[in-house]
Formats: structure tokens, C-alpha cells, sequence
């Protein structure tokens, strides 16, 4: 991993994600270090996501480095019509890691190949966002004490969601049975589908919460956005199907949680927030701790406390 | 018949002869290659008969032989085709026109609008994902692109 990019989930072999996992752990218990004390972290949001920006900025200060950059391309050289190779090249020459989301899909394994310092991928289009599908992946191991054999719930928007796709991917690795709930429109798109059929993973596909899902181990949300309706009316009838309330939650196995990659919009009621199986605000904490440990993996450096 | 197509389309001394293509993919192909743009002699044919495809077209270029890269953006517009260099008048060598194994590069166009490679000088990069159907997957953005779809770009 060291002086490596992450561009794509797919960039980590399961060593490595086990490797992270551990690492995030340590930066758990002890949050404020400082090995990158030394390093100048670029944090080059072309388009706005401060949620993530300010995620990956904690991570950072947390470990005494620093962060220059923007949050949004609108006051850069780029908005003066600068193409992306020469935006990246010259950061490249002033900082020693560079983090970037871009609206372009593909953008951040351009920048990669062009880059001589490694790039973490912060979201390009609605390709990759490989630290999200990291922090996920972190997130149900705290809380299941595993990833193998578990019982995962995707429910929502499985067609465009991003994050769906990429936990599907790194879940595969860990002999998980997939249940899908959502509006057929809204449906897992069959080459996924037909991946999970290749390593010989189950899966099952419905259409609203059931019985079933007193199976679940990991419930994982998404947003359904009304633009993906062509038809205003189908988005309201449907929308109110995949809203996860409490009475739905009162059979479920205890060691349940929920997860969303938020923002949500009105797909987790409000009541659940304090239901002992939410998780998605912590979720959310796990990400600066996971974040931590991808920088400190990339640079090759190892947590104060590690003893290892 | 055969008599009839050498009338129409002479014999080379030396270069290549590209023969069998379909007729509807000849100006394709003479396009993709850029043979409107070079300065040697070189002979066309359409709608000649052919059992095996109707009707084909064939090319005939003087003094001219071909990269693999010029072979591969040929079969992304038809594997029909049969390629012979000439020597002397005779056939010194037969090329097989087949789609890349792993990589095709710089020859295609990404379908997806949004993919990096649409909006910066970058040169395209695709991994072969179905070589009978000939789709092609992004190195970057990691879209398909199908043959319904495709682009080439000269
Ligand atoms: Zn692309």
C-alpha cells in the first residue's frame, strides 16, 4: 500500500483491507498522534462535499499534518480553464499526498498516472469512492466482530448507488448473503447480479421490507432520489415503502445495525436514531479513524501505538 | 467473376491488399485508417460479389503496409476482412484482423458523457470485456462500451 494511489476499492487486496481495518482500530483508541508531522496534505474538492472533505481533514489534523486545498472549483486556476493534468502536476510538486473528489468519472486514475505523489479517490462521479466502501466495511466488522457469513440488507436506490456497488464487491470477499429490497425500477443492475453468481453468492431480491429481514445482520440504506422517477406520482406512492421505522425493526436479531452513508433525505425516520441498532451516525466517526488509516498505510508509517 | 473483379480493381506490385470487407464498412475503414490523407497510389472496390458476404469492398495500396494498432481499429468495424501484403505480386504474407486480446488503446471512444477521457486530452485505454460482442470496458471511468456504441476515433 505504501506510495500506492486509491483509486478503487479494487486497488486493495483482502490483506490489505484487513490491514486497514486493524490500523483503524488503533487510530480509534488513540486519535490524536503525531506521525504526519512532517506532511502536507492537498484536499482538492472540484466539486463540494464537505461531509467527506471534512472527514479526511480531521484525519489529517488529528495526526499534526496539514491540509491545504479548496472546496469547490469555483475561486482555482481551474475555473480559468486549467485542464485537470496541469491542476494536479503543480499540486503535485507542493504536497506529499494528494485527496481529491471530481465530478468526472475516471478523474482520479487520471490524476493518478500523472501524479508523483499517490491520490486517494474521494469520490469521482458516481464511479468510485473506494474510503466510504472502507469505512463501511470498518464499521460492520466493529460491529459484528467479523465480516465473514454475514446476512447483508441493501435497501433503497441499488440501481445508481454507488456505495451499494462497491460494498457488494468488498463484501464478496467475506461469503456474505446479499437481500435486496427495493422498487424494480430501482433494481441491482444484472451485472452485478451476474458477478455475484460467478463466486457463487447468495442473494435474494424484494420488494419491501418482510419477515425476512429478522435475518439481518447488517442493514445498509440508501437514499432514493426522486429524480431517478420519471413519473412525480410512482416516486410518492413508492417513496413511503422504503422508510425504515421502528415497528419494522421490533423482530430483528440484536445484533443488528443500521447503516447509511448519509446525508439522508426521509428514509430512516427519526424515531430510529435512537433506536440501539442505529449506527449510521458512528458510522460516520469511523470514517475519520478508517481515513486515518489509509494515510498512514500510503505513507508507509505505523500508529504510535501499534505494537506490532 | 473473377475475371470481371480484376478488371475493376487492378493488381499491386507491392503493399497491401485488405479484401472481404462488407460493402457497407468500406468507407468506414478507409476513413479509420486515414487513407484519404496519404499520398500513395491506391485503388478501391464496392459492391463486388462475393458468396461468402454479398456484395464486399476491397482496398489496394501501393508501397503501404500497416501497424498491428492500424489491424486493430479494423476489427472493431469488421473481423471479416482479410488483409494480404503484397511482395512482388504475390501474397508475401497473410495478417489475421482480430480484436486485441487485453487492451484497446487509444482507438475508441467511452460512451459515458461524463468519463474523464470525453473532457481532457487523454488517450482512451479499454480492456477487451466480451471480444464476440466487442465490448469494451473504460480503464477509467470503468463503463461499457458496446459495439451499438462505439466510437472510433481517428
Ligand atoms: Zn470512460
Amino acid at each position: 500500500m505504501k506510495n500506492k494511489s486509491l483509486v478503487s476499492i479494487t486497488d486493495y487486496s483482502k490483506e490489505n483491507i484487513a490491514e486497514i481495518l486493524r490500523m483503524a482500530k488503533l487510530f480509534e483508541e488513540k486519535p490524536n498522534q503525531r506521525i504526519l508531522e512532517d506532511k502536507v496534505v492537498a484536499s482538492l474538492f472540484f466539486e463540494p462535499s464537505t461531509r467527506t472533505r471534512l472527514s479526511f481533514e480531521s484525519a489529517v489534523n488529528r495526526l499534526s499534518g496539514r491540509v491545504v486545498g479548496f472546496s469547490e472549483s469555483g475561486s482555482t486556476s481551474v475555473s480559468k480553464g486549467e485542464s485537470l493534468k496541469d491542476t494536479i502536476k503543480t499540486i503535485a510538486t507542493y504536497t506529499d499526498l494528494i485527496v481529491m473528489r471530481h465530478p468526472l468519472e475516471g478523474s482520479a486514475k487520471y490524476a493518478s498516472e500523472i501524479s508523483d505523489v499517490p491520490v486517494v479517490n474521494a469520490g469521482d462521479g458516481a464511479n468510485q469512492h473506494p474510503t466510504q466502501t472502507l469505512l463501511d466495511l470498518y464499521s460492520i466488522y466493529k460491529t459484528q466482530g467479523k465480516l465473514d457469513n454475514l446476512n447483508i440488507f441493501l435497501v433503497g436506490d441499488l440501481k445508481y448507488g454507488r456505495t451499494v456497488h462497491s460494498l457488494l464487491m468488498a463484501m464478496s470477499n467475506y461469503n456474505p448473503t446479499f437481500h435486496f429490497i427495493s422498487h424494480p425500477r430501482l433494481a441491482m443492475p444484472d451485472e452485478y447480479k451476474m458477478f455475484l453468481n460467478s463466486k457463487n453468492i447468495k442473494f435474494f431480491e424484494h420488494e419491501d421490507f418482510t419477515e425476512i429481514i429478522n435475518q439481518a445482520d447488517i442493514m445498509y440504506m440508501t437514499r432514493v432520489q426522486k429524480e431517478r422517477f420519471s413519473d412525480p406520482i410512482e416516486y410518492e406512492k413508492t417513496k413511503d415503502t422504503y422508510v425504515l421505522k421502528n415497528d419494522i425493526l421490533v423482530n430483528t436479531k440484536t445484533n443488528l445495525k443500521i447503516l447509511h452513508p448519509l446525508p439522508r433525505v426521509n428514509e430512516i425516520s427519526d424515531e430510529v436514531d435512537d433506536n440501539k441498532k442505529a449506527y449510521y451516525f458512528e458510522q460516520a466517526k469511523n470514517g475519520v479513524y478508517t481515513r486515518q488509516a489509509i494515510l498512514a498505510a500510503i505513507f508507509g508509517l505505523k500508529p504510535e501505538n501499534d505494537i506490532n | 467473376m473473377e475475371n470481371e473483379k480484376k478488371l475493376l480493381v487492378s493488381a499491386i506490385r507491392n503493399g497491401t491488399v485488405i479484401d472481404h470487407i462488407p460493402a457497407k464498412d468500406l468507407f468506414k475503414v478507409i476513413s479509420i485508417l486515414g487513407l484519404d490523407t496519404i499520398d500513395v497510389p491506391m485503388t478501391f472496390g464496392t459492391n463486388l460479389e462475393s458468396q461468402k458476404l454479398g456484395k464486399k469492398g476491397v482496398i489496394k495500396i501501393s508501397d503501404k503496409y500497416f501497424e498491428d494498432n492500424d489491424l486493430n481499429k479494423i476489427a472493431l468495424i469488421t473481423t471479416e476482412a482479410r488483409l494480404n501484403v503484397i511482395k512482388d505480386f504475390k501474397v508475401s504474407e497473410k495478417r489475421e484482423i482480430k480484436v486485441p486480446d487485453k487492451y484497446v488503446v487509444g482507438i475508441a471512444k467511452c460512451v459515458n458523457p461524463k468519463c474523464v477521457t470525453n473532457h481532457e486530452n487523454i488517450q482512451t485505454k479499454f480492456t477487451v470485456f466480451d471480444a464476440e460482442n466487442l465490448s469494451l470496458k473504460c480503464e477509467y471511468c470503468e463503463k461499457i462500451t458496446d459495439k451499438k456504441h462505439l466510437k472510433i476515433i481517428k
